[in-house]
Parts: C-alpha cells; structure tokens; sequence
C-alpha cells in the first residue's frame, strides 16, 4: 500500500469536507499508535485481547471434513473469541485508540448486529459511551443482538431512511460523525471507508493470520496451501489473508454471498447477492473506491444474502486491488449451498457456524476437488444468533441434510 | 483555471441568494414549477441536486427528498432533460455525489471518469458542479473537464478547513466556494454561527465571492450573514421543508410553488438588506 491510502487506484477518501479532519486525525493516531506502538498501544491492545477476549484462538483440526474431502482442513476458530466472532479484534482495537487519541464518544453503525454487539462490549469494557446506529429492518430480524447491545450499556438508534439496512446504518452514522467529530470516534465496522479504516481494521484484523500462519508452522510443519474465508465488507477476509499475501504458494479465496442469483434487477434497484467482488464494477461508495453493486447510472443497489452480515453493496478497496492483480480469488456460493455448509459443519465437527461462515463451507463442498493438500477455513464466528433464521431459511427450502424440525410445526 | 461568465455575472451587482431543491422532488413536473418559482421570487444562481442513493453529506430534510426523487423516477439523464426544458434565466449549479459523474460515461457504453458527464451538463446549460464527497486532493479529472467545457467548480469549505487543505481546495475552485455556516449536515436552524465569521475571515485573503450555507431558513439570518461579509447564502433545507410539507398536506403544485416563491422573495430581500447595511457600515468606518 502506498501511503495515501490507495490500493492500486482503489481507496482514497471520498468524504465531506468536514470530515476530513477527524480523518487526518486519525490517519495521524493510526500511524503513530498502531504502526509505531507509540506509549505501548499495540502492547495494550494485545493484552487486552488475550485477557478479555480470549486470544490465540486455535487452529484445529477438522477431523471428518479432512476425511470427507481427502483434505488436511484446519479451522481459524474465530467463533471462540469473545461475543462469538472476530469482530472484537477491531472494536477493541478500535475502541482503545479512541481512548489514546482522547475522544470520549463512540459511535458505529451495525448491520446483522455483530460489528455492534461488538463495539458495545468494548465500549463497557473501556468505559466509552457508545452510540449504535441500526437500520430499522435489521433491527427487526436480529433482536437478540440489540438485546446485547442495550444490556451492555450502548444507546441503539433505529434508522428509518431508505430500505433500513447496513448501507443506509453507514450513511447516518457518517452524518452524526460530521457534527461531532470533535469528541467522537466512528468504529466502522470493516475493512471499508475513507482511508486509514481499511488499512487499520485489516491491522487489527491481521491477529487471525499471524497466529494461523504460526501455527500452521507447529502443526503442518509449514505454510497451508489455501485459506478460505467468506467476504462481505472483508474484515475477517484481510484478518485471515493479511500475513498469507507474501506467500505466492498460499490460494487465497475470498467467498462470496451469491444470494438467489447473480444476475442484477436493474429496473427494481435490486442485486439478489452480495457479491462485488465477482460482480461488481469500480465505483465510488461511503468514502472509497472500490467494487460496488450498482446500477448502470451509478446508483447503489439493494444487495441480499440470507446472511446480513455479508449483505453490503460494496467491498474493502484492499480486496478489491487484489482480485485485480489476481491475487485473490473471489468465489460465489449461493443461499443453499451455504445453508448446507451450516448443517454439515454442525452435524460433522459440532460446530454451529455464523450463515457468513458458512458459505466458506459451502465453497469447500463445492470446490474440493481443485484443493489440495492443506486448507485453512477462517470460522469467523459461531452461529446461535442465526438459529432463527437458519431454522426458517431451511424450512423454505428445500435442504438435503437438514434435521427434521416438524415436531415444532406441529406443536408439541 | 476557467471561470464560467454566468456565475461571475450573477456575482457583480452584489450578494448573491442562492436556492438549492432535489431535482423531481416529488415529481419531474412539480419540480420544474418548484424551481422556476425561486428563479420569480429572485433567485441569482440554483444549485439544482441531483440525486444520489448515498447521500452521506446530507441531512434527514435533504435525505428524504432525495428518496421521493429516485422513486419518482429521476436519473441523471431525465435530471439533464430537466435542465434543457427549465425556463429560468439564472446560471445553474449541478450538485451531487462522485459516483453519478465518475458513472456516467460507462452508462453511455464509453469509459467510466468524469468528461462524459461534464460534456453533457454543458450541453444543456450547467454552468458548476457542487460535489460533496469529491476532497480537493481526488478533484483533477474533474477539474480539467470543467476547465475544458468551461465551467465552474466549488469546494465547501467546512468550519475545520484551514491550512495546507484549505490552499489545496483554493487552488481549484472557480465560482464561489461554499462557506459551511457549521459543523454537520445540512438542515434549517435559526441561529448564526460564530464559526461562519470565523470561516468568512480565514478565507479574506482570497478573492473568489464566498457564499454561506448550512442551516439558513430565514431573510433575517440571511441579511446577518452578508452584513458579517458573506457574498451570498445558500438556502437548501428551508426550501425543501416546503416541498415536504406540500407533498405531505397533498397541497396542489401551484399553491406550493407559490410559498416557494414568497420564501424566496424573503430570502433575496435579505441577502440585498444585508449588502445595504455591510455599505452604511462601511461608510460609517469611512466617515469616521
């Protein structure tokens, strides 16, 4: 990365004028704190993780997938950091560099709820008052994540603009940021945004390949030959890929949310996925350039996968740039294809994952064949706040491995 | 740098009262009644928008006309014919975000950037561009479309600009910039800001007409802003609230323009009461 923030010609800092202080600010805080450790940031942040998060995660093996796919599959158990998700890496981090940099507000938008599931347990952790902004669709299909949010201590605000979800979430929050950016810090929630975001959330992200990468060296004597991970904004995507990128001999797939389809309704505004990186073309969106899913004109379309967490129109520039220089590959699979992977990675290795993580194990299914040898899959978080709509989604479909639920549908 | 002869014209007899509405807010005909009633009641320039899906510069005023545009059916090239069919004899300002520029020419089977897009608002009578979300440091291309088809670009300026990104932005703007009156996103408020003086004296040095926005909705406020030095004010918000209320009451689209066209009226007296009082000022200091 050069050091204006582009990635190839993806990046920038497409903002208001009004923010561009705060993100000078910020650009100044993140080079000082976390690329030079300045007054022991990383030192703290790192404790922090290991202490309240939980970390090193493991790297374990996944013994029936490795069988099942004549594969070494090893899983990056995300899922075991604390609130069930490798968001904390960046809220926390996030978060703590506020506190350096002597903000003393925090807000961030959230979509299926995580990124502010997230940055609400370290605002309590770290004493910050923290306000999250949710579209108010999103607020409806995720409750037991606003639960948390609330329960820890954060102020959550419905947005009613437009269709009520992510993209419209990030637009408000920007808007709150521009009258207060003074006091207030804005922990966005990916590897997305005006330049430094999507070089600092992949740093703090970064924790997930650095121990993968260590401990792929103790357990298979040496580098993996693939990771996987799924993409929507890209966070656990650059967390899991970051200290692999140098390592011409490691595939890298990036797996998308295909939705119900990949073609786009122009006429309707609407793209049935959520895959830019596939599908999208360059453009402009929430502070950067990058793979966007858009109309002909330029307007932003409504996205969709059945999991909100990866349903965004765009993709972090960084991403973008190395699909381009082919350094990443970007796969898609679709709904089914990832509701199976949740059943079978629930029935074969006990492991429930997030809808997000599970169209990595809809790829694998789906692509084994062209893997070989050694396979980290990045399991970037556990799925009980999807049981509902897994439990649903499956129902309405039609799902080869799927448990039999009907003794609820016929009341017990 | 080229500066577009309209909008200097509309700076020479003075401040300048500057309207801005949501192009097909609610609809493609209302609207064209909406901003020929600010041309009657003495609009100078109009920042017609355009708009964007993403407005991220925007408040909630703003926003929600946005929304009622698009789902009335506005694109950029019903936004251009818009324009070519507007009977109005005042320099217009097209404002909106990036990616509806950087678009346009892909939309038209040809390269995505800028130059497609400038072409056509030539074309049909765009005398500048506001750009919200383009920093002074991404403007070039855009810059040099507008230079070769001679029109004007504005910056805004926010309460927080100065230094070495102030010089970047002054470097490249044409036209007048947008003074930000205060932090935040658009919306009428009642108050002058102290930071507006602040911002109006920072920017002294240059000679290019300063017009303040954010915030202003009454002819009052106006006449303080160009009293305190300013060399027009932009009014969005107070007049999209018109609109809003229209839509919301179902009020007929004449009765409407006619309240535009009074809140207009009321704007421009302002903008002239503050030049008046700005030259007895200086007078006074004269005489003294």
């Amino acid at each position: 990365m050069s050091t204006d923030g582009k990635f190839g010609d993806y990046g920038g800092q497409y903002v208001p004028e009004a923010l561009m202080p705060a993100i000078e600010e910020l650009d100044d805080a993140y080079q000082r704190y976390v690329l030079d450790n300045e007054d022991g940031f990383m030192d703290e942040f790192r404790q922090r993780l290991a202490d309240f998060g939980g970390r090193p995660t493991p790297l374990q093996r996944a013994d029936r997938l490795s069988e099942r796919y004549d594969l070494d599959v090893y899983l990056k158990r995300e899922d075991l950091l604390h609130g069930g998700a490798h968001k904390l890496n960046n809220a926390l981090g996030q978060v703590l560099l506020a506190k350096y940099m002597g903000k003393d507000r925090i807000i961030a938008e959230t979509g299926a709820g995580q990124h502010g599931t997230a940055t609400a347990m370290a605002a309590a952790h770290l004493d910050m008052p923290c306000t999250i902004y949710m579209g108010e669709r999103d607020i409806n299909r995720q409750r037991p994540n606003v639960f948390r949010m609330k329960l820890n201590g954060s102020d959550v605000k419905p947005v009613t603009a437009g269709r009520g979800t992510l993209k419209e979430a990030i637009s408000e929050t920007m808007r709150d940021w521009a009258a207060t950016v003074e006091s207030t810090h804005y922990v966005i929630g990916s590897v997305v945004g005006p330049h430094p975001f999507p070089a600092m959330v992949r740093d703090f992200q970064a924790v997930i390949s650095e121990e993968a990468r260590e401990q792929a060296h103790e357990k298979l004597g040496g580098l993996p030959d693939s990771v996987i991970a799924c993409a929507g904004g890209g966070s656990n995507t650059m967390g899991a890929f970051a200290n692999f990128v140098d390592d011409d001999s490691v595939d890298l797939y990036a797996v998308e949310a295909g939705g119900s389809s990949l073609a786009v309704d122009e006429e309707a505004g609407v793209a049935p996925n959520s895959a830019s990186l596939s599908t999208g073309d360059e453009g402009v969106l929430h502070g950067a350039r990058t793979k966007l899913l858009q109309d002909s004109v330029g307007q932003i379309m409504e996205s969709h996968s059945i999991s909100s967490g990866l349903d965004y129109a765009g993709v972090g520039p960084e991403l973008a740039y190395l699909v381009d220089e082919d350094r990443v590959t970007p796969v898609a699979v679709d709904d089914d294809a990832a509701l199976e992977g949740f059943h079978r990675l629930s029935q074969t290795e006990g492991i429930i994952p997030a809808l997000e993580t599970a169209h990595a194990f809809g790829y694998l299914e789906e692509h084994h064949a062209e893997l070989s040898g050694s396979v980290i899959v990045n399991v970037s978080g556990r799925g009980d706040k999807d049981l509902q709509s897994a439990i649903e989604e499956t129902e309405a479909r039609e799902i080869p491995n799927a448990p039999d639920m009907s003794m609820f549908s016929e009341g017990i | 740098m080229a500066e577009n002869e309209a909008i200097a014209a509309a700076f020479a007899d003075g401040p300048a009262f500057i309207p801005y509405l949501a192009v097909g807010d609610p609809d493609y005909e209302a609207s064209k009644a909406y901003v020929e009633a600010l041309a009657r009641g003495g609009a100078d320039i109009i920042e017609l928008g355009l708009p964007f899906s993403e407005p991220i510069a925007e408040g909630s005023t703003i926003q929600n006309a946005i929304v009622r545009a698009l789902e009335g059916g506005m694109t950029p090239d019903r936004f251009f014919e818009f324009v070519e069919e507007l009977d109005v004899d005042v320099p217009l300002v097209c404002m909106t975000y990036y990616n509806l520029i950087y678009q346009y020419g892909r939309s038209r089977g040809g390269e995505p950037g800028p130059e497609a897009f400038v072409e056509r608002a030539a074309e049909v009578g765009i005398s500048g561009f506001v750009v919200p979300d383009l920093p002074a440091e991404e403007a070039d291309p855009l810059r040099a479309a507008c230079d070769e088809h001679g029109l004007d670009l504005v910056f805004i300026v926010a309460p927080t600009t100065e230094g070495d990104r102030l010089e970047e932005m002054m470097e490249r703007v044409s036209g007048y910039v947008y003074v930000q009156a205060r932090l935040g996103t658009t919306g009428a408020k009642t108050d002058v800001s102290d930071q507006t003086t602040r911002s109006l004296q920072r920017l002294a040095e240059w000679d290019v007409p300063k017009a303040v926005g954010f915030g202003i909705s009454s002819g009052d406020q106006a006449a303080r802003i160009v009293a305190n030095g300013a060399d027009g004010i932009i009014v969005g918000s107070a007049l999209v609230d018109i609109v809003a209320a229209g839509v919301n009451s179902e009020r007929p689209v004449d009765e409407t323009a006619e309240k535009l066209a009074a809140k207009a009226r009321e704007l421009a007296a302002g903008t002239r009461e503050g030049a008046a009082r700005r030259n007895a000022d200086i007078a006074d200091a004269d005489s003294a």
